[in-house]
């Protein structure tokens, strides 16, 4: 365990306590618990990608798995508990076997890019059409492209009709992310987490050294397939209702686009760019002059010009080395690329 | 016997849109290893370019055979300068970067033709086989997808100009000490990938309704017959095409166009799977 790499967590965890009290002043909770459950998303997608090295275009497969597990579960129980607990397993699984067929099949950068967007095409295909009464899975009509309606959801573990919902939603998803963010540092921090970033760097070397690379990746590639799906099912909860678009191109392009600006490399930058970028397209919802879509894919170019590396590692960047600039005491960051912060 | 002829023609035809949809594609991936995943929009635009030209009065042949190519060429022309050029040997960067630019330009056909579907009739009429009606502008749509491959080989192999292309192609370096400015075939490979999915859109328009998001019905299929390709333009996007529109248009007939879809994606799977390196990576190495 690599205590340093600890270092920052107790200091993000108490930002984010101060933020998640403090953001109620600005925005209603139905707002807010959507970005936080945005936030936990690119989460997973930050972690895969900025510390795995694995580019997965399709994120929403997952998120869709999740919230689709969840529905279909908790349409057939009626309590939440069980299938909180299936919406995070199934997508690790399914993960964890795609993953293993990449990864054992050697497929690099661009195919697995095409396999992932595939996948996600896939269900989004099939989801949408299984409008017939004949695709039941248990009480749960997938319902195609209309969606699933009319589950339980969150409840307190154990009481079914003690609803979790408004503002106890948004504070149990910011408490649950929080809880994601220090299990994801403490992966990271442990053996297992240095190996994969090592593999990031270059996995040759480390398949030389004796480790398998190719199981390691899979099981990174599950972690962030249970987070997403973990994320899909906080949104079935607020949402309460599912459809096909979870599964669509455009889910998959915003996950990548929060990653890219937020920053790789740091689990922050992800969640901040979801959040932000997530009210920005909220905010530009609200009018009609300008189309959002323009927006994002500008923000997206412009971002990967300019910023190659993202919003948040920059700065940590640019703050380092201001203060480096004035003299002894300042913290360096370590290895040689520099401005892989932690945040 | 009829049914027959039908399905060969189906097959064909389905073959045929693959080589279209993915042909300005494949030449800018097997060129420049640089996958432009705003295609797409490059198609959709083709579509727009054809249909403001026909209402403006142009003949529908001159507009989606001359109009659509040259107008998007030139819009790739600027993308080329504006973006891509700075994001050359970085291709999950400039598959970002493009993906932002296909979400860009969806927005902007958005503001500016709005959220309605438009098109132009086909100018071609169908005509029975035995107890089917069959789709005239099919024929239309294989006969310029056989035109393209051939013209593509034609240039490539025989002239001057694809010399230069492929031995960029091979060696920017080399090229480079030999006077030839890599930058300079880069932009214009990229002027002509752009052109030809400017073509796909303008062929492809008068079949459909035109609406700012039809260029990712597309993308994906491009995007996969031309990675499945492999590096090979002619015979990659022939063969990977030959695959996915046999394998497509057998489960469409067997069940329907959803499952012949999900079929095709499913074949994506296992083709890259079994080849990583794309059909040409396998057999028919370093052929055009």
């Amino acid at each position: 365990m690599d205590r340093s790499a600890l270092r920052d967590a107790p200091w993000v965890v108490a930002a984010g306590i101060v933020v998640m009290f403090a953001a109620p002043l600005i925005l209603n909770f139905y707002t807010l618990t959507l970005l936080v459950i945005y936030g936990m998303l690119a989460l997973s997608l930050g972690l895969i990608w900025g510390f795995g090295g694995i580019l997965c275009f399709g994120q929403a497969a997952f998120y869709g798995l999740g919230a689709y597990a969840y529905a279909i579960s908790a349409a057939n129980i009626g309590e939440s508990t069980v299938p909180m607990l299936l919406a995070i397993a199934i997508p690790f699984v399914f993960a964890f076997l795609l993953g293993a067929m990449m990864f054992y099949g050697r497929l690099t950068d661009v195919y697995m890019g095409v396999i992932t967007l595939v996948v996600t095409l896939i269900f989004f295909r099939f989801m949408n059409t299984t409008a017939g009464p004949e695709y039941q899975i248990g009480q749960a009509r997938l319902g195609g492209y209309n969606g699933i309606p009319g589950y339980q959801t969150l409840n307190v573990p154990g009481d079914a009709s003690a609803y979790i919902w408004d503002e106890s939603l948004y504070y149990t998803c910011f408490v649950i992310l929080l809880v994601v963010y220090v299990l994801v540092r403490l992966l990271l921090a442990s053996p297992f987490g240095r190996i994969a970033v090592a593999i990031r760097e270059n996995e040759n070397r480390v398949e030389l050294m004796g480790y398998d690379a190719r199981l390691r990746k899979s099981v990174l590639f599950a972690i962030g397939g249970g987070i997403a799906g973990l994320a899909g099912a906080l949104y079935a909860s607020w949402a309460e209702i599912v459809t096909p678009g979870l599964f669509s191109l455009g889910q998959s392009a915003e996950i990548i686009i929060w990653c890219i600006v937020g920053g790789l490399g740091t689990l922050v930058g992800p969640v901040l760019g979801a959040a932000v970028l997530g009210y920005l397209k909220f905010a530009l919802g609200q009018q009609t002059a300008v189309d959002n879509v323009l927006v994002m894919g500008l923000i997206l170019v412009v971002v990967v010009l300019v910023l190659p590396r993202g919003v948040v590692p920059s700065l940590i960047t640019a703050f380092s080395r201001s203060s480096r600039r004035r003299g002894p005491g300042s913290r360096r960051r370590r290895g040689p690329r520099g401005a892989r912060a932690d945040g | 016997m009829d049914l027959a002829a039908v399905f060969i023609l189906e097959i064909l035809y389905s073959i045929a849109v693959l080589v279209l949809i993915s042909a300005g594609l494949a030449v800018v991936f097997g060129m420049m290893r640089v996958i432009n995943l705003a295609h797409g929009e490059f198609m959709m635009m083709g579509g727009y370019a054809t249909i403001v030209a026909v209402k403006a009065g142009v003949n529908v042949y001159v507009a989606m055979l001359i109009v659509a190519p040259l107008a998007v060429g030139l819009i790739g022309l600027v993308v080329e300068r504006l973006v891509i050029r700075f994001l050359y040997g970085r291709l999950v960067d400039t598959m970002l970067a493009t993906w932002g630019l296909s979400l860009a330009f969806t927005g902007a056909a958005v503001m500016i033709f709005g959220n309605t579907t438009t098109g132009v009739s086909t100018p071609i009429e169908g005509f029975t086989l035995g107890a089917y009606q069959i789709n005239g502008y099919n024929f239309f749509i294989i006969i310029v997808s056989i035109l393209l491959l051939v013209a593509s080989y034609i240039v490539l192999r025989g002239t001057r100009l694809g010399l230069v292309a492929r031995g960029t192609m091979q060696s920017a370096d080399m090229a480079s000490a030999l006077g030839y400015s890599p930058d300079r075939v880069y932009m214009t490979t990229f002027f002509v990938g752009s052109a030809l999915a400017g073509l796909a859109g303008g062929v492809l328009a008068p079949l459909v309704g035109l609406v700012p998001t039809w260029g990712t019905l597309y993308i994906a299929k491009a995007f996969i017959t031309v990675i499945s390709g492999g590096a090979s333009i002619v015979l990659g996007l022939l063969s990977s095409a030959t695959v996915f529109g046999l394998v497509s248009q057998t489960f469409t007939f067997l069940s329907g166009p959803v499952i012949g879809e999900v079929a095709l994606l499913v074949a994506a799977i296992v083709l890259l799977r079994l080849l990583p390196q794309g059909i040409t990576g396998r057999f028919f190495k370093g052929r055009l």
